[in-house]
């Protein structure tokens, strides 16, 4: 098995430039074509604990970050393609890097439904697995980037792919986005945080991602079980508290944060409900990281009810 | 490697010698013609889904779980499309994608659609539009030039979206806007309307052919364009199956209609691009209609409408072709003296629109 960082840079560079590189991300293969030199910067900094996989080997998804045409030079712009189409709209090509990491969430978004798809992050310690399922702004993110710096396993900090029928999750790992203030929280956090190229503007306010394939195990790729299902809120005013959450609404939130449960129809219901079942559910009100980590620790140790 | 995908979805035998890397660009290719779900249940029938890598097999299940649900959800919305036009008196009736999946013809299984096509009288579109308004479902917002434009030159109103649900039906009132060079008259496509599901009507088989020729190549998008013509293929090879004087009635129904050229094109590049078996009297009949067409700027043209838009197997000049086509549906689709101030009309407001929606984000962003 190679590692990317087992490559040089320059074999790098040549193998992104000519559409010769292929990672894997947890159950997925990438095939990865681009030329900007914020991609093999971003590439070389946040994934080079990834396995890179022989272009010959099944290939998931076909991705490419490139100018669409000589016109973009001038506007500045680039394009995020998918099968060689192009799913989004034009963007800033300052913002490039952001719109990657976007373009690879996306595909799994939309694509596999093999596995009921949360919108959520995961972390495990210990081999069991905790998901914060996410309504956006909630700072899922931000709790998993720290708990990555602290020692846990980072496993995704957007899907949850639960298999049919069961109450483990399969990792997923690839870089923490991080957004605004959460950045400069990261960084105070931990001073040894790897941070990869900074977006500029986006929609979504400034971006960068944070490398949280940090144990050795991070790149195992067996199911985890699932042991607690945590919903964060960070919040600067209200009193920090663990409480439990009726299993029910928990049920219907992550449905509803889910990205195929409907698709998946009958399944999909049996499939929550068998994690559901499996599982007991929280509410995490946080203001503090360290405090919250330490609830975390204890949560999964069984130290809290 | 042209023929990957065709060739694979007509013999699905020869997917069990592909490597991984063949099935991965198969699966591509497929994907971005949205024929995955299609390719999926091909392989099932003829029992070669199972023997394939589980890599393989889990796209082509995510596209038919897709396709899956789409089925379901149509049965759904024809549930509530048909209570609201029973209330008004008026038959549903289903064109294309819809049609295809109630009447669970082969190109039914695995058929993504985008929207739900109806077929109403002219003279009845208002207290359509009426009933399927009062069952939840809205015009979007249209400026008042599009709206005219739609109800005055076109062969249907504006889109109906539902609002909770995200459904959409477009109601048609024929199957080509009235501006268009055939005159087809819609009273000849009810009068053999037949039933395909619980109260809910199709074309007849042959109309289902001509409509899907007819459409296709009045269509200025291509995307769809590879599986709008297997649609064709399948529907040739089910139907004269099933239909003893199906290709004895096919050429003299598409003569009624005004519709020889469409079906000519269907049948050509059916065959072509599928091998779909034409039988000879209907080929000579067929070339008869062909004198009048450009044949070689138009096999130019769709040969690159009909190839997967993909590294592998993208024609040089695929761009020009594809804008061609787009240029060439508009100018079927109504005379010069329309077209033009038409045109000119929408490059003017869109661009003044460009302008306002811009400012719009802006605004937004700073407050």
């Amino acid at each position: 098995m190679i590692k990317l960082n087992q490559l040089s840079g320059l074999e790098r560079r040549r193998r992104l430039c000519n559409n010769k590189l292929a990672l894997r991300v947890g159950p997925f293969v990438y095939q990865v074509h681009s030329s900007l030199l914020e991609l093999d910067d971003g590439l070389g900094t946040l994934y080079g604990d990834f396995e890179v996989v022989d272009c010959d080997s099944f290939v998931d998804f076909t991705v490419s970050v490139k100018r669409a045409n000589p016109l973009s030079y001038l506007k500045g712009t680039a394009d995020f393609y998918f099968d060689h189409q192009r799913p989004f709209t034009t963007f800033n090509i300052k913002n490039a890097y952001a719109f990657f990491e976007w373009g690879l969430n996306w595909c799994i978004s939309v694509y596999p439904n093999e596995y009921l798809t949360l919108h959520a992050g995961v972390v495990a310690k210990e081999g069991r697995a905790t998901i914060f399922p996410g309504v956006p702004g909630a700072g899922k993110s931000t709790l998993c980037a720290a708990l990555g710096l602290a020692g846990w396993r980072v496993l995704s900090d957007e899907h949850a792919l639960i298999p049919p029928k069961t109450s483990t999750v399969v990792p997923v790992p690839r870089p923490v986005s991080l957004k605004n203030e959460s950045l400069e929280v990261i960084r105070r956090f931990s001073s040894g945080a790897v941070i990869g190229p900074p977006s500029g503007d986006t929609h979504k306010g400034r971006v960068a991602h944070l490398k949280s394939d940090l144990t050795a195990d991070a790149h195992e790729r067996n199911p985890l079980p699932v042991h607690s299902m945590v919903f964060p809120q960070y919040s600067p005013t209200d009193e920090q508290h663990l409480s439990r959450r009726s299993q029910t609404q928990s049920f219907v939130m992550a449905a509803f944060h889910s990205f195929n449960y409907s698709e998946l129809g009958m399944e999909g219901f049996l499939t929550m409900r068998t994690l559901i079942d499996a599982v007991r559910c929280y509410d995490l009100v946080y203001r503090d990281l360290d405090w919250a980590i330490d609830t975390m620790e204890k949560l999964n140790v069984g130290m809290l009810r | 490697m042209n023929h990957l995908l065709n060739g694979t979805l007509l013999t699905p035998e020869r997917a069990g010698e592909f490597n991984d890397r063949d099935l991965s660009i198969l699966v591509r290719h497929a994907r971005s013609c949205g024929l995955l779900a299609a390719l999926c249940v091909r392989l099932k029938q003829t029992n070669q889904f199972e023997g394939l890598p589980i890599e393989a097999q889990r796209h082509l299940h995510s596209a038919l779980v897709v396709a899956d649900k789409q089925a379901r959800d149509l049965k759904y919305e024809l549930k509530w499309i048909k209570r609201a036009l029973d209330s008004v008196n008026i038959k549903s009736v289903l064109l294309k994608g819809a049609a295809y999946i109630l009447a669970d013809l082969p190109s039914g299984r695995g058929r993504l659609i985008s929207d739900i096509d109806l077929l109403i009288p002219k003279s009845k579109i208002e207290d359509a539009e009426c009933a399927l308004k009062e069952f939840g479902w809205h015009n979007g917002e249209y400026s008042a030039y599009d709206e005219r434009y739609y109800r005055q030159w076109m062969h249907e109103i504006p889109p109906l979206g539902h609002p909770k649900r995200g459904s959409t039906i477009d109601v048609h009132h024929t199957i080509l806007p009235p501006t268009a060079a055939p005159n087809v008259d819609a009273n000849l496509l009810f009068a053999n309307t037949v039933e395909i599901g619980d109260g809910l009507y199709g074309l007849a088989p042959i109309d289902m052919v001509i409509h899907s020729a007819t459409h296709l190549f009045h269509e200025g998008e291509f995307h769809h364009g590879l599986r709008d013509l297997w649609d064709i293929d399948r529907m040739l090879r089910d139907f004269s199956a099933r239909i003893p004087t199906f290709w004895r009635e096919l050429a003299p129904r598409a003569e009624q209609l005004d519709l020889t050229d469409s079906l000519f094109h269907g049948l050509v590049y059916s065959n072509q691009v599928f091998s779909t078996p034409l039988p000879n009297h209907v080929v000579s009949q067929a070339s008869n209609w062909s004198r009048k067409l450009k044949k070689p700027m138009m096999n130019f043209l769709f040969k690159r409408a009909f190839s997967p838009d993909q590294p592998e197997t993208r024609w040089p000049l695929t761009d020009t072709a594809l804008n061609a086509l787009y240029v060439r549906s508009h100018y079927l689709r109504m005379p010069l003296r329309l077209l033009m101030p038409h045109l000119l009309r929408k490059a003017w407001t869109r661009r003044f629109q460009d302008k306002q929606t811009s400012e719009g984000i802006t605004n937004a962003a700073e407050a």
